[in-house]
């Protein structure tokens, strides 16, 4: 299933944080989104997944997705959004309980998606009681449990500490070998969208504009090496100034 | 050379309540040993202040003559179904107010102008509805408890982060589900503190009602022992209020720790 963005518009009462995204990203496909803070990222991902109403334009699939995707649309949320009363299990089998599933199905699935995601020896602990990059593993499995079709990814790793963030983002690129979705990954983080993504969106400060989509063909085993440098220092280049910029604009409202 | 040593002085601590079990205990043994003692040596008048042994011993003759139980039956029956009938009453009304703009638009107001009354002042109204029986007492401590209920309710719902309601609508759950998995797990921690503040209510409430006209309950006895001047009466049922206030407490104590355990 291919994704069409379509002329991506959205105000938010007179004022305007998106203007005209155009974005086609195929099947499979890893596109990460960067942008200066306050350019409407987060605004971009709650249009494409149905959350938000864009002002004008739309977003169009192409194909169906396939037959097995519970919620072919499914969020990674920054704070992971976990039920703080359920167990790591029950918040997996959150997405699943208003499906109709054979019992033994549904046990499976949460089953496999806590082993892929590592946590199988923590089925039975409680959000508070796990470090934020398990809470984190707990978001993921949520989403890979309904097999989606497009997986939307808001900073999910930015509330994590550095050596968290590097292990998780191991286990992203291990998961996605395994697993056929695509995916939007919005990030502030320069590195992420170096490593994870095969093509960077790079958003001007707001209104959010496609300035640039950088394409990246180092293969992703490679990435961790210094292959990777020169795109970051590209990306680097194309958003700094903006980047200063919209740190120094005085927030109004 | 050997420069002086000097240990860095210890500057923290202090300023963290801990616990200390045998401090409540010896301050409690320690007013009423005095108590005592005042009242032995003749320094508090016996007819306005008995002592606490006085008290005991009628205490003691309450549950000889079997009307403690009476009283304390007839006391915690009207709180029970006053408060049960209130709370339920107010849950629905609150989660509605929670849950829907037009039920909290229509509601607000009402409930901004009836929430102030002291609900005391219905039970003349009550009496003339309902007579001057078992309903009007019920009816006095039920509505008490339904005002702050319908606000506790309302405002927990509010307080429960929307992420979750987010992360519950981009997962696709019915709306139905979002309500009863998400929003009133949620709302509990508010909702159960609502609880202490109703229960405290409901008490003050069912000595009131029982001051204005029954035979038995709490509120009855203490009116009665008092137009008597039997102090050591009177006083007997304070503390059976006292104890009566701490068993309710303790009770919600436990319903929370084994409801809010993933706190
Ligand atoms: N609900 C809202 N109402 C009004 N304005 C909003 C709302 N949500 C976002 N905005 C504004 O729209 C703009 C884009 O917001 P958005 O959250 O999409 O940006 P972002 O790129 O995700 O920012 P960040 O990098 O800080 O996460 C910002 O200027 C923000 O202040
Ligand atoms: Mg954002």
């Amino acid at each position: 299933m291919d994704l069409r963005l379509e002329g991506i518009t959205h105000h938010y009462d007179g004022l305007l944080a998106l203007d005209g995204i155009d974005l086609a990203v195929r099947d499979g496909e890893t596109v990460a989104i960067i942008g200066p803070s306050g350019c409407g990222k987060s605004t971009l991902l709650g249009i494409v997944g149905g959350l938000l109403k864009p002002t004008a334009g739309r977003v169009v699939t192409v194909g169906a997705p396939r037959a097995d995707s519970l919620n072919p649309f499914t969020y990674v949320f920054q704070d992971f959004a976990l039920l703080p009363w359920r167990t790591v299990a029950a918040n997996v089998a959150l997405a699943l309980e208003h499906h109709r599933l054979p019992r033994a199905e549904r046990q499976a699935r949460v089953q496999a998606a806590l082993a892929l995601t590592g946590l199988a020896d923590f089925a039975a602990a409680l959000p508070r009681q796990l470090s934020g990059g398990m809470r984190q593993r707990v978001g993921i499995a949520r989403a890979l449990v309904v097999r989606p079709a497009v997986l939307l990814l808001d900073e999910p790793l930015s509330a994590l500490d550095a050596q968290t963030r590097e292990l998780l983002m191991e286990d992203l690129l291990a998961i996605w070998a395994r697993e056929r979705s695509t995916r939007l990954y919005v990030t502030h983080n320069l590195d992420e969208a170096a490593r994870l993504a095969d093509r960077v969106v790079v958003l001007s400060r707001r209104p959010g504009r496609i300035r640039e989509i950088v394409a990246i063909d180092v293969p992703l085993a490679e990435r961790s090496g210094p292959a990777i440098a020169g795109v970051r220092e590209h990306l680097w280049a194309l958003i700094r100034d903006e980047a200063r910029d919209a740190e120094r604009e005085v927030q109004h409202g | 050379m050997a420069e002086r040593t000097a240990p860095v002085p210890f500057r923290g601590g202090g300023f963290q309540p801990r616990p200390r079990r045998l401090v409540p205990v010896a301050v409690f043994v320690a007013v009423i040993g005095l108590w005592q003692l005042a009242s032995a040596r003749g320094w508090l008048p016996a007819l306005f202040m008995p002592s606490p042994w006085q008290i005991v011993g009628a205490l003691g003759d309450m549950i000889d003559s079997g009307t403690l139980g009476k009283h304390i039956g007839a006391s915690l029956s009207r709180i029970a179904l006053g408060w049960v009938l209130g709370t339920s009453a107010g849950l629905a009304i609150g989660l509605a107010m929670g849950i829907f703009s037009a039920a909290r638009a229509a509601g607000l107001p009402v409930v901004s102008a009836l929430f102030p009354i002291p609900k005391i002042a219905l039970l003349p109204l009550f009496i003339l509805w309902f007579g001057i029986g078992e309903p009007s007492k019920v009816a006095t401590i039920g509505f008490g408890v339904f005002f702050p209920t319908v606000i506790a309710a309302y405002t927990a719902c509010d307080s429960v982060p929307r992420n979750l309601i987010r992360m519950g609508q981009s997962f696709g759950l019915p709306a139905a589900a979002i309500v009863w998995k998400i929003l009133v797990p949620g709302a509990m921690p508010g909702i159960l503190a609502g609880f202490r503040i109703t229960a405290s209510i409901a008490l003050i409430l069912v000595v009131a009602a029982e001051m204005i006209g029954a035979q038995y309950g709490i509120g009855a006895f203490i009116l009665s022992a008092g137009n008597l001047m039997q102090t050591d009466q009177l006083l007997a049922g304070v503390a059976l209020l006292s104890l009566l206030g701490l068993a309710v407490s303790a009770v919600l104590g436990a319903i929370e720790r084994a409801v809010l355990r993933w706190r």
